[in-house]
Parts: C-alpha cells; sequence; structure tokens
C-alpha cells in the first residue's frame, strides 16, 4: 500500500518538491471520505482545507437567486479542488457536493499557510504550483465564453 | 460501396436534386430534429462516413449537411439539423411525407479502416456527433479490428447532447470508453462539467498507435487537436472535418475554398497536419 507521502509525491500539483518540503506537507495531510451527495463545502464558508482527489468525483455549484443552482465545473479524481485556502480572504466560492464517493486527501491550509510564512521557499514553491491550478481555470473559463459550440447560420 | 458524385463535377447528375421523401422525423434537442429520407423512386445514394449532402428544401434554398446514418446495416439516408438559418428552419419545419432534394454524396470518407489494430479515438462537440455516427458503427460492427475504443463527447448543456441514449447503448453494449461533459450543467446533471479538453488527459490510449477523429466547430477542434498532441499523439493520425460554405459541392464555385484547397472535393475530412497553418490564417 501507498503512503501517503508516495500519493501526494506523484501529484502533478507537488511534482518537484524536495523531499523535505513533501514531509512539511504530509504533516499537514489526511485521509477523508465523502458520501455521494454529501456537501464538502458551503459558499462563504471558510476555505481552510483544500484536497486532492484520488477517487470519485465532486460539484461545484453556484446559486443563482430565482433560478436553479448552475453547475460550474466538476473535479474528478488526480485533480485538485480549492484554491482559497491560500489567498485572503479563504472563503469558498462556491457550493461543493460529492456526487459519488469521493476519497481524498484533505490539506490543512492553516497549518500550510503558518508553513509557508516561516519557510518563503516553500511558499514561493506552493504559490507557484497553485498559480497554475489558477490559470488553468481562467484559461477554461475563457475558453467557455467563447462559446465553442455556437451555432452556424445556413 | 459508397459513391462519390465529386469526380462528375461538370455534369448534369451533380448539379440535379433527386427527389427525396421525409419518413421519419424525431426532434434532438430544442433546435435540432432528425430526419430519415428514402428516395421517392430509383436507387438510394449510397455514402461513405464523412461525406456529405446537399439538401435542397425546395423554394427556399440548399445546405450541405453531413451523413448521419449507420450506413453497416441501414441505406436509409440520416441527417441531423441544427435549425438555425432559413434553409435548416424548412427542413426542420418538413413533415414526414415532405419532398426534399438530395445531392452527393460528396467529399471525401473518414480514413476509419486504416486505424484498424489501432486505437481509436472520437472526440464530438455538440452536434458534431452525427458526423462521426458512421464511423462509429463502422467501429462497433468490427470492434475485434480496432483497439482500445474513446469516444469524448462535449456540448454547451445537457439539452445539447444529441443521440444521447445510443451513445449511453454503446457504452453498455460494446467495449466502449465513454466520457461526456457539458460547459454549464444544473444540479440535476449527473455528469461532468467543464471543457471537452479535460476529457483528453485522464483517457487510456496508446498515443503511438493510435488515430483520433474530430468533429465540432473549428475553435473546439482545435483545442482538441492542441491536447490531444500534448498527449502525444502526431498531427498526421488527427483526424477533423472541416466546415465551410459549401454551394457546388463539386469544385466549382470555390465558396468553400481554404488556402489551396477546396472542402467539398478535397475533404471535409482532412489530416489537422493539413489544414492546421490554413485554420490559423484569419482571412481564410
Amino acid at each position: 500500500m501507498k503512503t501517503l507521502d508516495a500519493v501526494i509525491a506523484e501529484s502533478p500539483v507537488f511534482a518537484g518538491l524536495t523531499q523535505e518540503q513533501l514531509e512539511f506537507i504530509v504533516g499537514c495531510a489526511q485521509n477523508v471520505h465523502f458520501d455521494a451527495g454529501q456537501t464538502i463545502a458551503k459558499a462563504g464558508d471558510n476555505a481552510d482545507v483544500f484536497y486532492l482527489i484520488r477517487m470519485g468525483e465532486v460539484a461545484l455549484d453556484l446559486d443563482v437567486p430565482n433560478k436553479k443552482s448552475v453547475r460550474i465545473d466538476t473535479v474528478e479524481a488526480g485533480q485538485v479542488l480549492g484554491w482559497s485556502w491560500l489567498i485572503p480572504p479563504h472563503e469558498w466560492k462556491y457550493d461543493v457536493t460529492a456526487t459519488e464517493l469521493v476519497r481524498a486527501i484533505a490539506f490543512d491550509g492553516e497549518c500550510l499557510r503558518g508553513k509557508c510564512d516561516s519557510d518563503p521557499v516553500l511558499g514561493y514553491a506552493l504559490l507557484t504550483r497553485f498559480s497554475q491550478v489558477l490559470v488553468g481555470r481562467l484559461q477554461a473559463t475563457r475558453f467557455r465564453l467563447l462559446d465553442i459550440y455556437g451555432t452556424d447560420t445556413h | 460501396m459508397a459513391q462519390t458524385l465529386t469526380e462528375t463535377a461538370g455534369t448534369l447528375e451533380a448539379m440535379m436534386p433527386v427527389p427525396y421523401a421525409v419518413t421519419a422525423k424525431r426532434q434532438d434537442t430544442y433546435d435540432t430534429w432528425t430526419l430519415e429520407l428514402e428516395p421517392v423512386d430509383g436507387a438510394p445514394i449510397v455514402p461513405g462516413p464523412g461525406q456529405f449532402n446537399m439538401l435542397y428544401a425546395f423554394g427556399v434554398g440548399e445546405v450541405p449537411i453531413s451523413n448521419a446514418g449507420n450506413f453497416e446495416t441501414d441505406e436509409r439516408l440520416v441527417h441531423t439539423i441544427r435549425a438555425v438559418g432559413a434553409v435548416t428552419k424548412a427542413l426542420c419545419a418538413a413533415e414526414i411525407g415532405t419532398i426534399v432534394g438530395v445531392r452527393g454524396p460528396f467529399g471525401n470518407t473518414w480514413p476509419i479502416k486504416e486505424a484498424k489494430g489501432k486505437d481509436v479515438v472520437i472526440v464530438a462537440g455538440g452536434i458534431g456527433l452525427p458526423p462521426l455516427r458512421p464511423a462509429i458503427y463502422h467501429v462497433l460492427k468490427n470492434r475485434e479490428d480496432y483497439g482500445r475504443f474513446v469516444l469524448l463527447y462535449g456540448a454547451r448543456t445537457p439539452s445539447d447532447l444529441v443521440f444521447l441514449d445510443e451513445v449511453k447503448s454503446w457504452q453498455s453494449n460494446y467495449d466502449v470508453d465513454l466520457d461526456i461533459t457539458v460547459d454549464a450543467g444544473d444540479t440535476d446533471w449527473k455528469g461532468k462539467v467543464g471543457l471537452v479538453t479535460k476529457l483528453i488527459p485522464p483517457a487510456q490510449f496508446d498515443a503511438d498507435d493510435a488515430r483520433a477523429f474530430i468533429v465540432g466547430p473549428e475553435i473546439m477542434m482545435k483545442f482538441v487537436a492542441q491536447e490531444l498532441m500534448n498527449r502525444d499523439l502526431p498531427a498526421a493520425a488527427i483526424n477533423v472535418s472541416m466546415e465551410r460554405t459549401m454551394r457546388c459541392g463539386v469544385g466549382l464555385c470555390g465558396h468553400c475554398q481554404i488556402g489551396p484547397t477546396l472542402v467539398c472535393r478535397d475533404g471535409a475530412c482532412y489530416t489537422w497536419d493539413e489544414v492546421e497553418n490554413l485554420i490559423a490564417v484569419k482571412e481564410l
């Protein structure tokens, strides 16, 4: 069976970190699971945690007044859920729900922020990696604005 | 054996619509219908996977529509049409028994037989699924001739997914790795949300021995092709279907010209290395 640090080291978002940095991160991590339909976070909640999804899928929903909730995105196995732990005001922006049984590694964001403050090299390494996550989300959002399945006019 | 009328350019046969009757009609989405057509008399047109026909709504006009039929078992013409302009709205409004004009088939075919022994990756965007349906049925019928069969399907919303029940039946009845995503869902939607490109990194196929077939708007095909190349699939192994304004269908009028190629005559199926640089030219 793989240890937690081995699983974390294999994730692209943590690739290239030193053994010492990984050990710091593992110290803030624990295995969690969510049942299908279970709420993981609500918009406005404190975002003092993020997740590396190992199995299953979670949905990010946005409440629209007087309308059905809009499903903004889904996050699947191998992907990171949550970046608000790193950036003030540390609040979840969407409702997050497990759509099926989810197994994940939860990272204590407050613990990691403390380590980042005391070790700027680790802080820079994590900021660089989560910037890539954010850029990916931004590009996906812009891509969707293109309405790529738009119609022709025959 | 698939026919093509492209070689008969300049002849009366290529330009003369043949009367076909609408024999079945189904509404797929809020703006998309599928028509089944049979010839009023004479032998039916026999298209190949990837070819298109010119459909004529009498008194309104003519549009190019890809063939969506299952040619493995059925000679009826099947066309899935989105009602967005005068002609397509007229075709979608046609009742059973209505006579429409058909010219074709035009263009080349998917090189699906050349993919034998390889993994097949099909990526469809929105109404891009129907033009791939003949190729999909060819692979399903000859499943043992191919390696992994990956079908990735994306659409704007769940209500824009066409042939959804049929697609799911492929997954349950055949060995197909199916993955579906929509750009925006609601809480009733149980599948993935996000771009169709997100389905490519986790897809299981051997990039050294695979062929990909993509149909969708050009911008979608561009991003999908880039993502497939990120998986080390060569551009020459990626096939796309170009949609341009075909008019004559036989390479005479030039409406569908992209640089040195006429889509109706030389396409509509191309490899990505043939068209990547042409798509990048804004003026084309």
